[in-house]
């Protein structure tokens, strides 16, 4: 239990952009360390535009100019041998997506061809993937799978525009899982949606990992999905990770005062005090502040913060962060 | 000007944008001109192309080369009337029509529909039929223009009903400001872009159409333009004759001017599309 | 009472499809609700639920089909100027719509000034345009001559309530306003319609499909769900103690922030908006867990449960007589 599925060493993903001749630079993954383990739900957390998408886009191997893989390695674990996807090539990493890992990216329209109906989408997609499949096969398979996670079969005969936001999100996801992956990467897959939506479609993801015993990826900036649904979640700030730890000792000792302001801001039925946000702006990622990025924003603020960058240490016992006010755990102090 | 800049990496831009600049400065020789080229015999006949007469003469005793300029001038200022009135008439008709929606767009519509929809050849031939004796370049721009503002209009309407949908435009009415003042400054710099490269296609619409009413003998033929030059052309009968230089001057020069107006249209609405221009204010 | 604003029995209905096979759609289903001074009262529900369609009447950016809208004794629709120089103002969703991408965010803030002679010279307005920003936590410095794209949706959003400031307004519309904005920052967005209420007695007519900050910020609040408002009372009665069946469904089903407490049972999502939208009796009975044969013929009417008002055949029965 607990072995590693997938995990990245310093991974630094950039994007190289040329504006008027004048090369900007875009920090959006910036050493980050993975460790994601089987059988778990992981959630990332973190403000639009801290770089959480392009991780995703990282580590589902989705690199596409202007984002470059800066160094680093991404690293799956496939049937106990580890691979580091940098060195695979093109047809490896093809055979891997969808069986090994699938990725579900924001807008769920991208994936699903918007001339086709679903049942075709599916047969297509089954039948390139699944070798010796006829047509009527192929559609069994398609219908059987989408009874079971619990849609509505008539979705097969409608094209993506006829179906609700809600309902082409959740078969986007039924479509990632149909190869049963080891990992599931869905990125945002709640956001624009409403209330009851969004808790069928966490119903649905919660399914999936129940009846696949895989790993699910989940980024979302909504703390309330991550608390409802993720195991372990990580925080990213600026590009970094700057907290990892259980769900339950996120939202109940958080010791990142980024993450303490993430999980203070939010509303809570019965509860009317005050609350506040975050202060200020998220940092560009082109021009981030000296030492920990997190400085400009935060109140506990020191000398050391400003210069250098805080390391991302093992604070607890399966509880990391990177903050100058938290020292390594030396002697095993309980959590 | 970083535009002029970003637009000169296209080949077709370069291409054309140096093309038309040749022909203009080649309109603009014509004030320089030694011979007034309404004036007949004022040089020796059916002379070919030498270094006295670069492109020769024709039946009429006129030097092409400089008749030429004058028409390259001549059918430059007809296209730009025809264009630039049309466009007078299309960016506020469109803009009614696609903010006051309701009756207003519906009565606007129909009317540019009408203009669409009638066989607007045989109208022309009519019309110029009845003035043809006070027929002069801006005359006939104003006709042209008269019948060349309807498509445009619809276009750059369904631009601003996209437009009044968007936020920004409840954000101006709710800071207190007038229709007048909501086209000006909200919709004009969207559609900025569509005036222009629709400007563009009117004027090569303008001097295709000028040509062939010319041909036709339809326009006032003292006038030296591109089309009237292929009118007296074919009408001595150069082609038959041999006198290739005094026919291919005309058609290689509209040739010219058709594709470069027709690239220097299609790179600049690539570029100007606003989507790519939101990203570069965005930059 | 006085009443900021004082919605009656508004309606509207929008024929969709061809001529051929017409549906007519009542986005908007009878509604009647008021606003006293000072309050902020949430309109909430799901995308769809007409909750929008609303608010653009209130601003008269759509005539209604039917019903009064009523702001210090004028109606809507018989001076559209005045109706919004009255003191109706109103933020958007998408911060980054809220102002044209082409156009320096600043001239959007001189032309309130300028069209409603809020000052008499460019020093004048310059002064008062910091007052109102600094009001939202910003300076006339840090904005002026900046595109919208130059700013983070937080910011934006504070911009956009500045300029709605700039008249003064009794009666701020917030139309999904932090729905775009990140987790982090949504609180202060929210805050600032508290500090607004408390400094300058502003009503604040929050619509939002997003409950939690209702209840942080609102006085009272109306649940809209298909057109109709199905539950009305304080922010502590209705979301607290939900009596409509919908209502424990939304409840129920926002993702609270504590891993305890995470969502048991399941939902039911199979029933399209338009079939919802067509039904003859109430609204919900389709997926309703104690839907009656009555529930699917005729729709219910508002019924007092205290001092909130509940569109569900559940507490007919002995209260029709008395309160109706």
């Amino acid at each position: 239990m607990n072995d590693t599925i997938l995990s990245t060493e310093g991974l630094k993903a950039f994007y190289v952009l040329e504006v008027y001749g004048e090369q900007k630079v875009v920090k959006a993954v910036n050493e980050v360390e993975l460790d994601i383990r089987e059988n778990e739900i992981y959630g990332i957390a973190g403000e639009s535009g801290c770089g959480k998408s392009t991780l995703l886009k990282a580590l589902a191997a989705v690199i596409e100019p202007p984002l470059r893989l800066i160094s680093g390695k991404v690293i799956y674990h496939v049937d106990d041998k580890t691979v580091d996807v940098s060195t695979l090539d093109s047809e490896t990493l093809r055979r891997l997506r969808w069986d090994f890992i699938s990725y579900v990216p924001q807008g769920s329209m991208s994936v699903l061809n918007p001339v086709k109906r679903l049942k075709d989408t599916y047969q297509d997609f089954i039948i390139s993937h699944l070798e010796g499949k006829s047509r009527e096969e192929a559609f069994t398979l398609a219908r059987q799978h989408i009874a079971e996670l619990g849609l509505p079969p008539q979705v097969m005969d409608s094209y993506p525009h006829q179906l609700s936001g809600g309902m082409r999100q959740r078969v986007t996801i039924a479509l990632a899982a149909l190869l049963e992956p080891n990992i599931i990467i869905a990125d945002e897959p709640t956001t624009a949606l409403d209330v009851v939506v969004q808790r069928g479609v966490v119903q649905l993801l919660r399914d999936i990992q129940q009846k696949l015993n895989n790993t699910i990826i989940l980024v979302t900036h909504d703390m309330g999905v991550h608390a409802n649904v993720a195991d372990r979640i990580g925080i990213m700030y600026a590009g970094k990770m700057v907290e990892e730890a259980s769900s339950e000792v996120i939202f109940g000792e958080p010791l990142h005062p980024y993450t303490q302001y993430l999980i203070n801001s939010l509303p809570v039925f019965g509860d009317k005090s005050p609350r506040e946000s975050v202060p200020g702006s998220p940092p560009s990622l082109i021009d981030l502040p000296t030492g920990c990025a997190f400085h400009p924003r935060c109140p506990y603020v020191m000398d050391i913060c400003k210069t250098k960058t805080p390391d991302y240490i093992t604070a607890r016992p399966n509880h990391k962060v990177a903050c100058w006010l938290i020292e390594e755990d030396g002697d095993g102090k309980s959590a | 000007m970083n535009l002029f800049k970003d637009l000169w990496r296209d080949n077709r831009f370069k291409i054309s944008f140096t093309i038309l600049c040749i022909l203009l400065v080649y309109g603009g020789l014509s004030f320089f001109s030694p011979y007034d080229p309404t004036l007949w015999h004022e040089v020796p006949r059916d002379l070919p192309p030498s270094s006295e007469h670069l492109l020769g003469t024709e039946s009429r005793g006129i030097d092409i080369f400089w008749e030429a300029s004058f028409a390259v001038r001549n059918s430059f200022i007809i296209a730009l009337i025809a264009g630039i009135i049309s466009r007078m008439i299309a960016v506020p008709v469109a803009m009614l029509a696609g903010y006051k929606g309701g009756m207003t767009d519906r009565v606007m519509m129909f009317i540019s529909d009408s203009f669409l929809v009638i066989p607007l050849f045989l109208i022309l031939v009519m019309l110029t039929l009845l003035v043809r004796e006070s027929m002069n370049l801006v005359t006939l721009g104003l006709l042209l223009a008269i019948f060349g503002w309807a498509w445009d209009a619809r276009v750059i309407r369904s631009e601003i009903l996209s437009l009044r949908e968007r936020e920004f435009t409840r954000t101006a009415i709710l800071s207190g400001t007038g229709t007048l003042r909501m086209a000006m400054n909200e919709y004009l710099p969207f559609v900025m872009p569509l005036v222009f490269a629709t400007l563009i296609n009117v004027m090569s619409w303008a001097i295709g159409l000028e040509i062939t009413l010319a041909i036709l003998g339809l326009t006032n033929l003292d006038i030296p333009t591109l089309g009237t030059m292929i009118f007296w052309a074919l009408s001595y009968q150069a082609a038959l004759l041999g006198y290739w230089w005094w026919l291919l001057t005309p058609v290689i020069l509209s040739i010219l001017l058709f594709t470069s107006l027709y690239w220097l249209s299609s790179s600049i609405s690539e570029y100007l599309d606003p989507r790519s221009r939101i990203q570069r204010v965005g930059a | 009472m006085e009443k900021v604003l004082n919605v009656e029995h508004l309606s509207k209905v929008y024929s969709i499809g061809s001529i051929t096979s017409r549906v007519r759609i009542t986005a908007v289903d009878d509604i009647s609700f008021t606003i006293r001074p000072g309050e902020i009262f949430a309109l909430a529900g799901e995308s769809g639920c007409g909750k929008t369609t609303t608010a653009k009447m209130v601003l008269g950016f759509e005539k209604p089909t039917a019903g009064t809208i009523e702001h210090k004794g004028q109606v809507s629709g018989e001076n559209d100027k005045v109706w919004l120089t009255e003191g109706v103002q109103a933020i958007f969703q998408d911060p980054f719509g809220t102002f044209n991408p082409l156009r320096t965010v600043d001239r959007y803030f001189f032309e309130t000034v300028q069209n409603y002679n809020l000052a008499d010279n460019k020093e004048g307005a310059i002064e008062l345009i910091d007052q109102k920003l600094r009001s939202v936590g910003l300076t006339y410095k840090e904005f002026a001559g900046k595109y919208p794209s130059e700013f983070s949706g937080g910011q934006l959003q504070r911009i956009s309530i500045a300029r709605a400031l700039l008249t003064d307004p009794t009666l701020l519309i917030a139309d999904e306003p932090v729905s775009m904005v990140d987790a982090s920052l949504r609180m202060s967005i929210v805050n600032l319609f508290n500090k607004l209420r408390t400094e300058l007695g502003m009503s604040v007519l929050y619509i939002t499909h997003d409950l939690a900050t209702a209840y942080y910020v609102c006085d009272r609040i109306a649940i809209m769900f298909r057109g109709n408002i199905v539950e009305m009372g304080s922010v502590e009665e209705v979301l607290m103690h939900p009596k409509h069946p919908y209502t424990q469904l939304l409840r129920e089903s926002i993702p609270e922030a504590d891993p305890a407490r995470r969502w048991v049972g399941r939902v039911n999502l199979n029933e399209t908006e338009e079939e919802e939208y067509l039904r003859k009796g109430c609204k919900f009975a389709g997926r309703c867990p104690v839907a009656m044969d009555v529930c699917k013929q005729k729709p219910p009417a508002d019924i007092a449960v205290g001092d909130v008002l509940v569109k569900c055949y559940q507490f007919a029965e002995d209260m029709v007589p008395e309160h109706a």
